[in-house]
Order: C-alpha cells, then structure tokens, then sequence
C-alpha cells in the first residue's frame, strides 16, 4: 500500500527513475562479478566500464604514458604495489607527482626475452602490473597471462593494444596551455580521452579531462569555462586570463 | 680458564686467501682491468688496493688525496661491502660442495678443517691444489693457501710474502714458523706498542713470556694474542651452518609402471611433506623431484613455484616430471622404485599470508622481485627516487632491488618528502612542472626546421637563427609535420670548471600537430629529444 501511495504522491520525472533503476542494476552487476573493484581515480571513473578499475582485469592505452599513471595513480595512493615491466622511458619523477607512490614502485626496463616470465611473476607479488607487449605476442601466451592476472586478482594495464582489454584508452585531442609561439612554457594540458569497452554498449565514452592541470592533478574539465588550475578564487588573475584566453583556441 | 685453553689443541686448519679481494671484485663489476692502478676507498681512506698502486707506493689506510699524489693514474671506487660480499659467495658455495665445514673469515679469505679434505683428496697439498683449481675455473688466479696448526698460523702461512701459492706448515711446527715473524701481524695496535717498548720485537719473544704473567698484565685480550703467537690459537672453525635437508622419500616396492599410480602413491608423502614444513611455519617454494627407475635409470628434475607448494602441486610436478612433458605411454620405460622430493628453498610461512585486501606483506614483495632478479640479473629490477639534477633523465636515481636502503640515504637523504623535493634543493635550469612523463633513456636525434625548411641554430649569444616551424620525431625527417608551438631556447651551461665533461646546450619544449609536447636539447647543431609529453 506505501508502494502504492509513494509513487501517487511523488510523481517523479521518468528520466530520474530510469537513472536511478540503471544505477541499482549496475551495483547489482558489479556484486555479482567475482572482480573486486580496485580504487580508481576520480577523474577517470566516467571512462571506465563500472565507474571503477577491476582486479583480474586488463585496459588497454593507446600510447600516453600519462593516462597508464592517470590510471596507476588510484591503486598506488591506496598503497598497491605497481610493477612496470619494459617500459625504460617511464618518467618516475612526473609518476611520483602524478601521486604514484615511488617506495611501491618496482619497474624491470628490460626483460627482453624473458617478457612473459617477467610479466607473470611480477603479477604474483604486485598489484597493478604495467607493461607494453613486446613486438609479437602469440595467442597461447596472451591467453595464459590472462589467466594468471585474473587468478591472482591483478590489474594489467597495457600501453598499447591487448586484445581481451576491459576498456582501451586513447586520447583523442590534446591541447596545451601555457605556451605559444616562442614564449611562455608547458603548463596544463586538457585532453578529450575516448575508451572503448570490450562488452555493452559499443558507444565509446568520452571525458575532458586535465592531464595535467597547473597544480599536476587529474580532474576532469567541469565545463568550458573551467580554468586550468584555478578552482574559484585560488588562482591568480595571471593564471587565469591565460587559461581562459587558450581555452577560447580550443573551443573555437 | 687456563686449562680450558691448553685443552683446545689447535686444529690442522687451511686458509684460503685471495689478495685484494676488495679490488678484485670491485675491478670485474666495474669491468676494469686488475692490472690498473685501483683504490678502493672507504671514508675517504684507502681500503685495498691493486698491485699496480701498491708499486706506486699507495698503501692501506692512507687518505685519498695522499694516494693520489703518489699514484696520479689511481682509478678511485667506493667501497661497497655489499657487492664485495656477493661476488665471493659463489667461491664458498664452490668450496662447499668440495668439502663441508667451510668458514668464511672475511671476505676474500675463508677457513676450513683440513683434516677430512685431506683424507679424501690423499694429502694437505693435494686437497690444496684441487681446491685451487676450483677457483681458477670460476675465474681466480692467485688465491693463495696455507695449512698449519690454528687459524691464525695458516693465515700467516697464506699471506706470507713470496711466490708460492701453497704452503704448508707441518703438524706441530707453527710456534717455528711463527717465531721470527713480526709483532703487528698480531693486530692488536695498542698491545703492540707496549710490547716494542718493552723490547719485544717478534712473536716468538712475546711467546717465550711466561703465559701467567701475560694474563695479569694483559687481560684476556692479551693472553689470547700470547696463544696465538704462541701457535696454541684454539679457536675452531666454525663453518656456516649449511640449510637442513627436508626431503620425502617413497620406496615402491613392488615398482610400480603407472603414472596415477606412482601419483597415488606419493600423495601421502607430499601430504607428511608439506605439513611437517608448516609445522616449522615454513614454505617451500622450490624443490627438486628425483626419480629412481628398477632399472637404475635417474632422473631429475628442479621446480620453481610462484608461490609455495601444495600438497597438490608437489603431485602435480611429479606426474609432470613422469610424463616429461610428452604422452603418458611414452614416458614410463621401466617401473618406478622410488620418488624422493627434496626442498630446495623455504622461506618462512608468515611472509607469504595473503594479506586481508589482496596485497601480501613487504617479505613477500620482496621474495617475489627476488625471483624476477633470478631472471632479468641482479640489475634488471630496478627501484625509483628522485634526486638532484637538472634534466629529467639526472633526476630519477634508479637502485637494484635489494640494495635500496643505504644507496637511497646517499643520494636523497631526504627522499621521505617525496615528490616536492625541488622546494627543499632548488636546481636553477631544471625543467618546470608538469613533468614528462616518458623520460628517453637514450636521448634519440630528432630533426627541427624553419618555414623555409632550413636548419635552426642557436648563437654564440643565445638567439636563434630562424624560428622553428617543422618537426620530425625521427633524424632522417620522415613524417615532417608543422609545429603547432614552441618556447625556448633556454641555454644550459653544465660543469663549465671542466674542460672534459662541459656541456653547452639549449632547451625547447615543442608542440608537434598530434598535440604532443617534446622537450628537446639543441647542442651543437644537432637536435635531440630528451623526453616526451604523451
């Protein structure tokens, strides 16, 4: 009868109840899977499949090295262990400010033919194991390693492409502030990202975010107005005209 | 006391001794030559030295600037007992399957009993030259042997100027052989000073004291110096205590010739395996499965676990082992008499709990990584902090796993602050935030042109030539694409004060047309890419 007599008294717009129903299901999904959600990066929890990194599964990124520490990122803070494994280039420095935890950081720059060994018995010990697939990688072995990380409750993150990733990430735009035509230098990046998942719907994503902002954090851009590195009244007037002057570029 | 010491008598003990072992294997994981002039340095003294610096007139002890004035080639390296003490571990394990009871003295010199090495070898020198060879085939020349009564004699023997590489002082003869050797080798500095101003100039005066004396005068410190001059050193070898055996052994019998069989059969021995580890709260982790045919036949095998080995597993690996990775009916030739498993490393059971949320503790980390050591070598698995330095390829210190802590605490003493260190140590000309997040190990050559595709140059004074307009990730220029934005150039001076190592160059942060920033060095007309915005 209250069932009833609630939904005569509220009569909520149906786009609301819809939503709200979509949200049980997922919640409902995400229990039901024998994954464990991993913490995730505020920024990135609209780009992945379930709002959240899974353990035993893999994702995939097209080529930014900033997005695989975007995604490092949320595991680390939460004391995880990372592993990057045939990665020599890896900027540890941006890493640690990116929020990387450097002391539960192991990188193995060279495995050279030993990748899969490597790559396995590091999935053993850390949990989140970074890593680009060395030139050719046959089926039997992607599919073992496979096995390994989601037996042992792994996160794989692949610069790269990788087959039965949960969601692949590219960065689709990218544009600068801060510089120009001889002057100024590097400062804030704004970034479209696209991330495709393997199951659902086969729209891509697609999130603004900063990568970085001026502070060197990951936020999503909030909305065309937002300036880089000011939130409010917290960055200076200098800050905040050239944001808004680079950002005027971007939208026109 | 007393009587307790005349009742030890001195045991026949060989020691043997590799001159310089600090330089030696400083010099090999340095990849230098021993014959050069090399010091190895501790607090600013000189630890060990080669004989190259030796014949200059470099001597232990003396401080480095002294050493250098007397041997201006002197190659000079840290003194690192860590790495010292690894490169000699693969002698004693050497030794140790040659004889048992091997003690290692210091690095670079290790003692031994002689007494069964010489029953089974037929004699000391035979012993001597057979341990010898062992270490010439792992790739050490000179060590030198010495056999007499008491350690401290044989190290004498050992280290005794000349160009025998064996000697052997006969049973009962070392208070001879040591008598007219000199008091320091005693190396008991203050005990030594009183002794020469007393007018006691070798060991065999200070032995010819009455021992009673010695010990109201001198202490026990100083009778046991008066022992050991007096060739009565009672100390033992005391060999390292090699790892307990645990093993299970299976006895068929009758043999058996099917594999489920022989799987069935060693179950509960894997099972009385296992639980007898974890009630010593241990895990095995490694083991080896040996397997005896009826006929003889022996086959062997090692096997690693990622993690530590069940009950299960250990059948599994010795079905695996039967069927030699081919078809059942193809393995077994003759019927199996027996099954021994062996573990060949254990490691304490605490460290391998899976923690409460999925990530296991500091030991296990670090039992893990050590395993990918045993892969990639000791420096394939590297840890991070940030140091000092202006690029950021400078900045990242990179330390092997396992040798972290006393390294990290040279570099960064302050390496708890992490990430903000530049507040802390300002390096004017370093890269301002954010940071690249691909830092190129190699910095790689890159090519930048104007709008009239001519070459950009930076002047003597800082100006460019020409604005930059194009660029290509690659030398050759392939995929030559328009700049979409560029700053700089911020000229580098680095180490000005030295001719050799001085740098000049300028830095460009670029921006290509994918909307990926660079940071490149302009350094004498060549373009390089020092790390990437990605």
């Amino acid at each position: 009868m209250t069932d009833a007599a609630l939904t005569l008294s509220s009569p909520a717009p149906a786009g609301e109840e819809i939503r709200a129903l979509q949200s049980r299901i997922q919640q409902m999904q995400a229990t039901k899977l024998d994954t464990r959600r991993v913490r995730t990066h505020p920024a990135l929890e609209s780009l992945l499949p379930g709002g959240s990194l899974r353990s035993g599964a893999a994702y995939s990124v097209e080529s930014s090295t900033a997005l695989v520490m975007a995604l490092m990122a949320g595991p680390s803070a939460d004391g995880v262990w990372c592993g990057v494994i045939g990665l020599p280039d890896f900027g540890v420095e941006a890493a640690s400010h990116f929020g990387i935890d450097l002391e539960r950081l192991a990188l193995v720059p060279h495995p050279g033919e030993e990748w899969l060994t490597v790559t396995a018995a590091m999935a053993d010990v850390v949990g989140v194991v970074v890593t680009r697939a060395p030139g050719r990688v046959t089926d039997s072995a992607m599919a073992r390693l496979q096995a390994r990380i989601r037996q042992r409750g792994v996160t794989l993150i692949v610069l790269g492409d990788w087959p039965q990733s949960e969601a692949s990430l590219r960065i689709v735009e990218s544009s600068w502030a801060g510089i120009g035509q001889g002057n100024g230098h590097l400062a804030a990046r704004q970034v479209l990202v696209s991330s495709t998942a393997r199951v659902g719907s086969g729209r891509p994503r697609r999130a603004r975010l900063w990568l970085p902002d001026r502070r060197e954090s990951f936020r999503p851009v909030l909305e065309q107005t937002d300036v880089a590195g000011s939130r409010g009244e917290t960055g200076g007037p200098g800050v905040a005209t050239t944001g808004l002057r680079l950002l005027q570029g971007v939208a026109g | 006391m007393n009587g307790m010491r005349s009742a030890v008598a001195p045991v026949r003990t060989m020691v043997l001794w590799c001159p310089d072992w600090p330089v030696v294997a400083t010099a090999a994981s340095e990849g230098v030559s021993v014959e050069q002039s090399i010091a190895v340095i501790e607090k600013g003294l000189v630890f060990a030295c080669s004989a190259a610096a030796r014949a200059d007139g470099v001597r232990r002890g003396l401080r480095l600037r002294e050493a250098q004035a007397r041997s201006p080639r002197l190659r000079d390296f840290a003194y690192d007992p860590v790495r010292v003490d690894r490169a000699f571990e693969p002698l004693i394990s050497a030794l140790e399957e040659m004889s048992p009871n091997v003690q290692i003295v210091r690095s670079g010199s290790c003692a031994l009993a002689v007494r069964g090495a010489a029953r089974f070898y037929g004699g000391e020198h035979a012993a001597a030259l057979a341990f010898l060879e062992r270490f010439a085939e792992l790739g050490v020349t000179d060590a030198r042997v010495g056999v007499a009564d008491g350690m401290f004699a044989a190290d004498q023997a050992a280290r005794l100027p000349g160009v025998d590489l064996i000697r052997i002082v006969p049973a009962g003869a070392s208070p001879e052989f040591l008598r007219d050797l000199p008091l320091q080798l005693l190396d008991e500095p203050e005990l030594t000073t009183l002794l020469w101003r007393l007018g006691i100039r070798s060991l065999g005066d200070f032995a010819r004291l009455p021992a009673d004396d010695v010990r109201s005068r001198f202490g026990e410190s100083g009778a046991r110096a008066h022992a050991k001059a007096a060739g009565l050193d009672g100390r033992r070898v005391e060999p390292r205590i090699p790892p307990e055996v645990r093993e299970s052994v299976s006895d068929f019998e009758p043999p058996l010739d099917r594999i489920d069989q022989v799987a069935f059969g060693v179950r509960a021995a894997a099972e009385r395996f296992i639980g007898e580890l974890a009630a010593a709260h241990l895990v095995c982790t490694a083991l080896r499965v040996e397997i005896t045919s009826e006929r003889g036949e022996w086959r062997d095998r090692g096997w690693l676990h990622p993690r530590w080995f069940t009950a299960s597993d250990v059948v599994d690996r010795v079905r695996w082992q039967l069927q030699g990775g081919s078809t059942i009916e193809s393995a077994l030739t003759s019927p199996i008499a027996r099954v021994r498993i062996v573990a060949e490393t254990v490691d304490r059971s605490e460290r391998h709990e899976t923690g409460l949320w999925g990530s296991g503790s500091e030991e296990r980390i670090h039992h893990g990584l050590s395993r990918v050591q045993s892969i990639v070598g000791h420096e394939g698995v590297l840890t991070a902090s940030i140091g000092g330095g202006r690029s950021p390829h400078e900045r990242q210190v990179l330390v092997p796993w396992g040798d972290r802590h006393e390294q990290k605490a040279a570099v960064a003493p302050t390496s708890r602050v992490r990430g903000r260190r530049e507040e802390a140590a300002p390096w004017p000309g370093s890269v301002p935030p954010p940071l690249p997040t691909t830092v190129f190990e190699q910095p790689h050559a890159v090519l930048v042109l104007a709008a009239e595709q001519q070459e950009v140059t930076v002047t003597e004074r800082g100006e460019l030539s020409a604005e930059p307009a194009y660029f290509s990730p690659e030398a050759a220029g392939r995929r030559l694409r328009p700049l979409e934005a560029w700053a700089g150039p911020w000229p580098v001076y680095e180490r000005w004060w030295d001719s050799a190592a001085r740098r000049r160059f300028d830095r460009f942060q670029m921006i290509d047309a994918d909307g990926t920033a660079w940071l490149l060095a302009l350094e004498r007309g060549t373009w390089y890419a020092e790390a990437r915005y990605d």
